[in-house]
C-alpha cells in the first residue's frame, strides 16, 4: 500500500470533489465535514511521504514504463510543496466554516466543491512528472479559481475574475505551446526523460528550444504574476471573498513558482549558459520588487495592499530562482514557505476583521488592538516578519537571498532587498500603529470567533517557531537542492 | 409561450423523432471509441445535446420534468466514481492505479485492457452528458432561484 | 530556402491564425469577441500539434495498412487540451452572463463607465 500513496495525493480529493454534491443533496451542511476529513486525511498521508521520499519514489501509472506512460514523481521538493499546500489547507478549511456561511449564504456546496477541485489541480501539479499533465492539472487549478474568485456574485468580484481568465487563458496556451515546441524536437513528455535528450536537442534545433523556453518563461511569469504581468492580481484578491483570498495568495502563485523551478531544471545548464535567462529573471524580479512595494504604500484598501505586497513578494522568490546560486535557490525556496505562512495569516486575519466590523479602509483601524487583540496580534506578528525583523522567519529568508547576491557578486540585489524591507516598513507599520495606539472609534465590536482565530494565530506561531528553528528547514531545503536534480546552479 | 417553448409543429414533430437518433448516435459514438473516432467526451457531448434540443423545444418546463435535478447530480458522480473504481479495484489486486491488466477475469491480457477502457468511457460519457445538461440548465433558469439546493 | 519555407505552410496558417484570435482577444472591447478570439487562439495551436503529427503518406492507427501509421499521440494530447478549452469557455460564459445580469451591458467601456 506504501508504494500507492502518490495517486492517493490526487485521488482523495478528486473523489470528495464528486460526493460533495451527492451530500449536499441530502444535508448542506455536512459539506464542510467532508472536505475538512479528506483535507485532514491527506495531511496525514504528506507527513508520511516527507519522510518516504529521500529515495525518490516513481510511481507508474496504469504500469506503463516512462517515456510511454505517465509517472509520478516525490522527491524531496514534490514532499516540501505537499506538506505546505496540505497544512495551509486544513487550516484555511478550519477558518472557512464561519466565514464562508456569513460571506456567502446560499452557494455553500458550490463553494467546498470548487475549493476540493482547485486542491485537486495544486496537489497534481507538484506530484506530476509528465509535463503535459502538468498543463492539465494547471488548467484546473486556473478554473477552479476563475470560479471561485466569482462565487457570491458581487459586481467588482465578476469583473476581476473574467480579466483574471482572459489573461490566464493566454498564459495556458503559450505554456502549451512551449510544450509543443519541446514535443517537436524531443519526442518525450516525460520531464526527467527531457532534461536528458534536450541537450542533443538544442545542438541540433537551436532555435526551437529557444522558442519553447522564451513561450515557457512569458506564460509563467503570467501565472505568478511577475512584474510587467502581474495587473489581474490586485483586482482578483481585493475583490474575491476572504478564504479564497487567503487560499490563492499563500498557494497558487507559490505553486507557479515550483513549475518555474522545475521548468528551469528540464532545460539545465547547457542551455542556459548561452541565453542570460536566469539574469533577465533576477533583474526583472529586483524591478518587481520595489514597485510592488511602492505601489502598497499608496493604497488605502486594505487588501488592495496585502495584494500590492505580494507582487512584491513574488519578486523575492523569482529573485532566488534567479540568482542560479546554492544560497540564492535556497533562500528562495525558504521564502516559498515563509511567504505562504505570512501572507496566509495576513489574509486570514484581515478576513477575521472583516467578517466582524466589515472596515476594509486603512484608515479606520484605529484602536483595533483593543478590541480584537488576538486577530491584531497575529497581524502584527505576521506583518513585523514580512519587514524581516529577526528572529521572525521572514529575516532569514531574505538574509539567504542577500548572501546568495553577494556570493554571485551582485551587490544591488542586497540593496534592492534592503530597500524594499524599509518601504514594506512603510506601508505596515502604518497599519499597526492605527490599530494599536489610536483612539478607538468602534463601540460594539469583540474579538473574532474561535474557529476563526485559532487557524489564524497557529499561522502567526508558525512564523515564530519558522524563524526560530530555522535550522531544520533550510537542512531539508539542502537536502533538496542535492537530491532533485535542480540543474542550473 | 411561457417558458420559451417553439410552437412550430413542424420543429416538434421532426425534433420528436430525431432525439431518439441523437441519442442512439451518441452511445455509438462512446463505444466505438477505439475504433473510429469518437470515445467519451465526445460521445458524453452528443447524449447531452440530444437534451439541449429537448430544451430548446419542449421548454424548460417539460425537461425538467423529464429529468429531475437530483438525478442528474448523481450522474455527474457516477461517472467519476466508477473511473475512481476501476482504478482502485485495479490496486485491490496487486496493480499500480488503473493497470488493467491485473483484473482475475478469465480474458487475455488485451481484451481485459479493452473491456475496462470500455468501463472507464462510458463513466466518462455519463459524466460529462451530465454536467454539459446542467450548465444548460442553469444558464436559462429563472432568476428566482437560489443555489444548487433551492 | 524559399521552398523550405513554403513547405511548411501549416505551421504559417497556423501562426497567422493565431495572432488573429490573439489580437482579438486583446483589442476588441465586447466580451463575447474576446471569447471567440480565445477559442481560435487555441484552435490554432491545436493545429499546430496536429500538422506537426502527420507524416506523408501514412494512415491513421485504425486501418490496418502497409505505409506505417501517422503518430497519434499529439492527437491525444489535442482531445485533452479541446476538454479544457470548453471548460475554460464554459466558465467565461458564464461569468459574461452574470455580468450581465448586474449591469446590463457587455462592452468594456460602458461598464467601465458604470463601475466607476
Amino acid at each position: 500500500m506504501i508504494q500507492n500513496l502518490p495517486i492517493f495525493i490526487v485521488i482523495i480529493p478528486l473523489v470528495t470533489v464528486f460526493l460533495i454534491p451527492l451530500v449536499g443533496l441530502w444535508k448542506r451542511d455536512y459539506c464542510f465535514y467532508i472536505s475538512a476529513l479528506s483535507i485532514t486525511l491527506l495531511f496525514s498521508i504528506s507527513v508520511f511521504l516527507l519522510n518516504l521520499s529521500i529515495n525518490v519514489i516513481h510511481y507508474h501509472i496504469g504500469g506503463w514504463e516512462p517515456p510511454w506512460g505517465i509517472e509520478y514523481v516525490v522527491d524531496p521538493l514534490s514532499a516540501f510543496m505537499i506538506l505546505l499546500i496540505t497544512f495551509i489547507t486544513l487550516l484555511v478549511i478550519l477558518y472557512s466554516k464561519k466565514s464562508v456561511s456569513k460571506e456567502l449564504p446560499n452557494s455553500i456546496v458550490e463553494f467546498y466543491t470548487v475549493f476540493m477541485l482547485l486542491i485537486t489541480g495544486l496537489l497534481g501539479i507538484v506530484i506530476t512528472g509528465d509535463i503535459f499533465n502538468m498543463y492539465v492539472f494547471l488548467e484546473i487549478a486556473s478554473l477552479s479559481a476563475y470560479a471561485l474568485i466569482a462565487v457570491g456574485g458581487k459586481r467588482d468580484a465578476l469583473l476581476a475574475s473574467f480579466n483574471y481568465l482572459i489573461i490566464g487563458s493566454i498564459a495556458a496556451c503559450f505554456i502549451l505551446l512551449g510544450i509543443g515546441f519541446l514535443y517537436m524536437v524531443t519526442g518525450s513528455l516525460n520531464m526527467a526523460d527531457l532534461s536528458v535528450i534536450l541537450p542533443k536537442a538544442y545542438a541540433s534545433y537551436p532555435r526551437v528550444v529557444l522558442t519553447a523556453i522564451i513561450f515557457f518563461i512569458v506564460g509563467l511569469s503570467i501565472k505568478i504574476a511577475l512584474f510587467p504581468l502581474h495587473t489581474w492580481l490586485p483586482n482578483a484578491y481585493t475583490h474575491a471573498p476572504s478564504v479564497v483570498s487567503a487560499e490563492l495568495a499563500a498557494l497558487m502563485t507559490k505553486v507557479g513558482a515550483y513549475v518555474m523551478i522545475r521548468i528551469l531544471s528540464i532545460f539545465g545548464i547547457s542551455l542556459l549558459g548561452d541565453v542570460p535567462i536566469a539574469d533577465i529573471l533576477s533583474w526583472v524580479a529586483a524591478v518587481a520588487i520595489i514597485i510592488g512595494s511602492i505601489n502598497a504604500i499608496a493604497q488605502t484598501d486594505i487588501k488592495r495592499m496585502l495584494a500590492y505586497s505580494s507582487v512584491s513578494q513574488i519578486g523575492y522568490i523569482v529573485l532566488g530562482i534567479g540568482l542560479a546560486n546554492q544560497t540564492g535557490l535556497t533562500g528562495g525556496i525558504l521564502h516559498i514557505l515563509n511567504h505562504a505562512f505570512m501572507k496566509g495569516c495576513l489574509f486570514l486575519a484581515v478576513g477575521a476583521i472583516i467578517y466582524k466590523t466589515g472596515i476594509r479602509n486603512i484608515n479606520e483601524f484605529q484602536g483595533l488592538g483593543r478590541k480584537m487583540p488576538y486577530t491584531m496580534l497575529a497581524f502584527s506578528i505576521a506583518a513585523l516578519s514580512m519587514i524581516g525583523i529577526p528572529p521572525l522567519c521572514g529575516f532569514f529568508s531574505k538574509w539567504y537571498l542577500a548572501l546568495g547576491s553577494v556570493e554571485s557578486g551582485k551587490w544591488i540585489f542586497a540593496l534592492v532587498i534592503l530597500l524594499s524591507s524599509l518601504l514594506n516598513a512603510g506601508y505596515f507599520l502604518r497599519v499597526l500603529e492605527k490599530a494599536w495606539f489610536g483612539k478607538s472609534i468602534h463601540e460594539e465590536v469583540d474579538e473574532a470567533p474561535g474557529s476563526m482565530l485559532i487557524p489564524t494565530l497557529i499561522l502567526a506561531i508558525g512564523c515564530i517557531l519558522l524563524g526560530i528553528f530555522v535550522t531544520i528547514p533550510v537542512s531539508f531545503i539542502n537536502s533538496i537542492l542535492s537530491i532533485s536534480k535542480l540543474g542550473w546552479t | 409561450m411561457a417558458n420559451g417553448e417553439i410552437t412550430s409543429i413542424v420543429i416538434r414533430t421532426v425534433s420528436r423523432i430525431i432525439i431518439p437518433f441523437i441519442q442512439i448516435f451518441g452511445l455509438y459514438t462512446i463505444i466505438h471509441g477505439e475504433a473510429s473516432p469518437g470515445g467519451g467526451f465526445q460521445g458524453g457531448v452528443i447524449l447531452g445535446t440530444s437534451i439541449i434540443l429537448l430544451t430548446i423545444v419542449f421548454g424548460l418546463e417539460e425537461a425538467k420534468r423529464r429529468i429531475p435535478r437530483g438525478l442528474i447530480l448523481v450522474f455527474m458522480s457516477l461517472g467519476l466514481l466508477i473511473y475512481s473504481g476501476i482504478g482502485l479495484l485495479d490496486m485491490l489486486f496487486g496493480g499500480k492505479y488503473l493497470e488493467y491488466t491485473r483484473l482475475p477475469l478469465p480474458l487475455s491480457g488485451h481484451e481485459i485492457s479493452a473491456l475496462s477502457i470500455l468501463c472507464v468511457e462510458i463513466g466518462i460519457g455519463i459524466t460529462v452528458m451530465s454536467v454539459i445538461i446542467l450548465l444548460f440548465f442553469y444558464s436559462v433558469r429563472d432568476e428566482d432561484a437560489h443555489g444548487i439546493n433551492a | 530556402m524559399l521552398m523550405e519555407l513554403m513547405l511548411r505552410y501549416n505551421y504559417w496558417i497556423s501562426v497567422v491564425l493565431m495572432l488573429i484570435g490573439f489580437y482579438t482577444m486583446i483589442s476588441k472591447k465586447n466580451f463575447i469577441k474576446k471569447i471567440i478570439g480565445m477559442n481560435i487562439f487555441q484552435t490554432a495551436i491545436f493545429l499546430l500539434y496536429i500538422s506537426m503529427a502527420d507524416i506523408e503518406g501514412r494512415s491513421a492507427p485504425i486501418i490496418i495498412s502497409e505505409t506505417g501509421y501517422v503518430n497519434p499521440l499529439p492527437h491525444v494530447l489535442i482531445l485533452t487540451a479541446i476538454v479544457v478549452s470548453v471548460s475554460t469557455t464554459a466558465v467565461a460564459l458564464s461569468l459574461i452572463m452574470k455580468i450581465y445580469k448586474e449591469y446590463g451591458s457587455i462592452e468594456e467601456d460602458k461598464i467601465l463607465e458604470v463601475h466607476s
